[in-house]
């Protein structure tokens, strides 16, 4: 029973970071039809930017308020980059949506060489406070803090996420603008804000998951980003592009299905059966399991 | 052809069909078979290109990287049967391509088959898993076609890294056992052979991509890119069509794998990587999608460049700059992303596409002659 529990909460720790990184790129693909193969560079440059402040930054460090200081300047860090991007080199393609992406696919490869220029292409150990390092126990299994860490700030980023959209006037135009863009471009609102707006929320959730993700794994390298990316655009395309509903349910589900078969089965069995997963589905139900019937 | 039609006035015809020099335009049709005949026998030439090859023409490590350059020139060409003349953006190529090469060398090296049964098989099993892997992946379109192919192709990476079944030797990549090779293809001496080979393929895929494009399909097809609907309209299927292309392109990315294998003499993990296929779009894009020579001049290109720049990048050159400039030149990936990013802004249609828009600012440049004759 501990091994079960214990699997289910390492899984959802898992899945907390798939969706801090999913939702992002399920917003941006909803509302601007871009495949935002640099966010992956947004993980790591909160990854980054949380690594370097927690060494160099006065009042930041690996432990207590410290810490907190430390991740809220890779949030800062990440999101500068995200609106940087959005504004030098996505707006200019406005509604060109194949060569977004590809100026996307450009800045992934020179971004991630970048940080290896940088740093090395070598794994550095995260400071991590203390506290993450250990376990508690819930009904008889050792958990590790740093996975609970992550389930918290993954339900916390989803309220926030669900409550922006909900009751502020700008999440009525990402809403709006995610399900007919044109329409609401047609009643005179200006959606490229709610474009930076949107790369700006995506590039904070990636950023918390880089600077988290650091604290889960315990390191941070310059190609962890593209590879949580893959997993994420599973998480996207099986929960319906464009709805971050979805893209929460279906980073439980592969965080789950990920962690429980790569136990019982071989070790790289479980990635295999979440692509087996994303096919599935999408033989089933092309549109994802909470995307509209309309959209592909 | 007679003079008059030459001395046309240009201002009145389309900027591609002005005859801009009456005997290059002639010998414009033979300019591909040039270049093969040119190809085909370089590496009777001892020139020394220093700082283009580290060698001689004709020494075995310059022609090991022609044979590369070419075999991406190749695999490019392949890609954009895909990406410039269907409209389909698939990132899991490199799956393809990986399946011939791990294949070839799974079948020879720990089968023990003779290398052409392997390359029988492995080219007939990459095809197949194309039609597979494609019928699922065209339930969707765009951008989530992308995601899919990218998910597939990542299992191939994942089953490659993981070493099931003790086949691919996980991380550090299976040698390929050259002892039941015909001789021709083994050893430093016979790089030539395989270069030759690299060649053949090469001509094979520019053969068969202007074929298809040029044939009653490959109009289908560049509907399909146009405006899939009104191809739908026509009481055509979509699907079978993309179907078709997905699948042809996936036969020849694995007949690429397995020239690949012979050439570098084994498989290695980091061809599986999406990083591949990323680098096969870029090739497209940097050549010019959907024209005649762009994706293979893009693909010789970048592997040109992915191979020098990192000789360049650690060069002295680049070692005495401040370690602000030295340090992300020395990255192969950070120059060729950077340039990919200034190349979609400033030429979207790649490199192809300067040829016309230079021969337009000279043309521009030039003080206004009347036509001798």
């Amino acid at each position: 029973m501990g091994t079960v529990i214990l699997l289910a909460l390492t899984g959802l720790g898992l899945a907390a970071l798939y969706f801090l990184v999913a939702s992002g790129l399920s917003l941006v693909f909803g509302l601007a039809d871009v495949l935002n193969f640099a966010h992956g560079l947004f993980l790591g440059v909160g990854a980054y930017g949380t690594w370097w402040a927690a060494g160099n930054l006065p009042g930041a460090g690996p432990d207590g308020f410290g810490f907190v200081l430390a991740v809220a300047f890779g949030v800062a860090a990440g999101t500068l980059v995200a609106i940087l991007v959005e504004l030098v080199l996505i707006r200019p393609l406005y509604s060109r949506t194949i060569e977004q992406v590809l100026v996307t696919v450009g800045l992934s490869l020179a971004g991630v060489a970048l940080l290896q220029a940088t740093w090395g292409a070598d794994a550095r150990p995260f400071p991590r406070p203390d506290w993450t390092r250990q376990v508690t126990g819930i009904l008889g299994a050792q958990v590790p803090n740093g996975g609970l860490l992550l389930i918290i700030a993954a339900v916390l980023v989803l309220g926030a996420i669900l409550a922006f959209l909900r009751w502020t006037r700008y999440g009525l135009v990402i809403r709006a603008g995610v399900e007919n863009r044109e329409m609401v471009t047609a009643l005179g609102i200006d959606v490229r804000k709610a474009f930076t707006l949107v790369f700006a929320i995506g590039g904070a959730a990636a950023a918390l998951a880089g600077a988290l993700g650091g604290v889960y794994f315990g390191t941070v390298s310059p190609g962890q980003g593209s590879s949580l990316l893959i997993f994420a655009f599973i998480v996207v395309v099986i929960g319906g592009m464009g709805s971050v509903v979805g893209s929460a349910y279906a980073a439980v589900v592969v965080g789950l299905v990920q962690q429980f078969v790569n136990y019982y089965g071989t070790s790289g069995l479980g990635d295999i059966c979440v692509v087996g997963l994303l096919a599935v589905v999408l033989l089933l139900r092309p549109q994802g399991i909470a995307g509209k019937v309309a959209t592909a | 052809m007679t003079n008059s039609t030459l001395d046309a006035p240009p201002a009145r015809v389309p900027a591609e069909l002005t005859p801009q020099r009456g005997r290059w335009q002639r010998l414009r049709p033979f300019l591909p078979l040039v270049a093969l005949v040119v190809l085909v026998i370089l590496p009777y030439s001892t020139i020394s290109l220093p700082g283009i090859f580290e060698g001689p023409v004709n020494s075995p490590g310059t022609l090991q990287l022609l044979a590369i350059c070419l075999i991406f020139g190749g695999l490019a060409a392949g890609y954009d049967l895909l990406f410039g003349r269907t409209g389909m953006l698939s990132f899991g190529h490199a799956l393809y391509f990986a399946a011939g090469v791990y294949g070839t060398d799974v079948l020879v090296t720990r089968a023990g088959l003779p290398l052409w049964q392997a390359a029988l098989l492995t080219i007939t099993g990459g095809t197949i898993l194309a039609a597979l892997l494609g019928a699922v992946a065209l339930r969707t379109v765009g951008i989530a076609f992308a995601m899919v192919t990218l998910a597939f192709a990542q299992v191939g990476a994942i089953l490659v890294a993981r070493d099931f079944g003790g086949l691919t030797g996980g991380e550090e990549g299976l040698p390929l056992d050259v002892s039941g090779l015909p001789a021709g293809l083994v050893g430093v001496t016979n790089t030539v052979n395989l270069y030759w080979l690299a060649l053949a393929y090469l001509t094979l895929v520019v053969f068969v991509v202007h074929r298809v494009s040029g044939s009653p399909t490959g109009r289908v097809l560049a509907g399909l890119r146009d405006d899939e609907r009104r191809i739908g309209v026509l009481g055509l299927d979509p699907y079978r069509y993309k179907l078709v292309a997905f699948t042809l392109a996936g036969g020849l990315a694995s007949t690429g794998g397995v020239v690949y294998v012979l050439i570098v003499g084994g498989a290695s993990p980091h061809i599986t990587s999406s990083e591949l296929t990323l680098s096969l779009l870029v090739m497209v894009v940097l050549g010019g999608p959907g024209t005649r020579w762009g994706p293979v001049l893009g693909g010789v290109l970048y592997m040109y460049l992915d191979h020098r720049l990192t000789a360049f990048g650690t060069s002295d050159a680049v070692d005495n700059l401040p370690a602000v400039l030295s340090r992300p030149l020395s990255q192969p990936l950070f120059v060729l992303g950077t340039v990919f990013i200034l190349a979609v802004y400033f030429f979207p249609g790649g490199l192809t596409s300067l040829a016309p828009r230079l021969s337009h600012l000279t043309r521009a440049l030039r003080p206004q002659r009347t036509p001798p004759g």
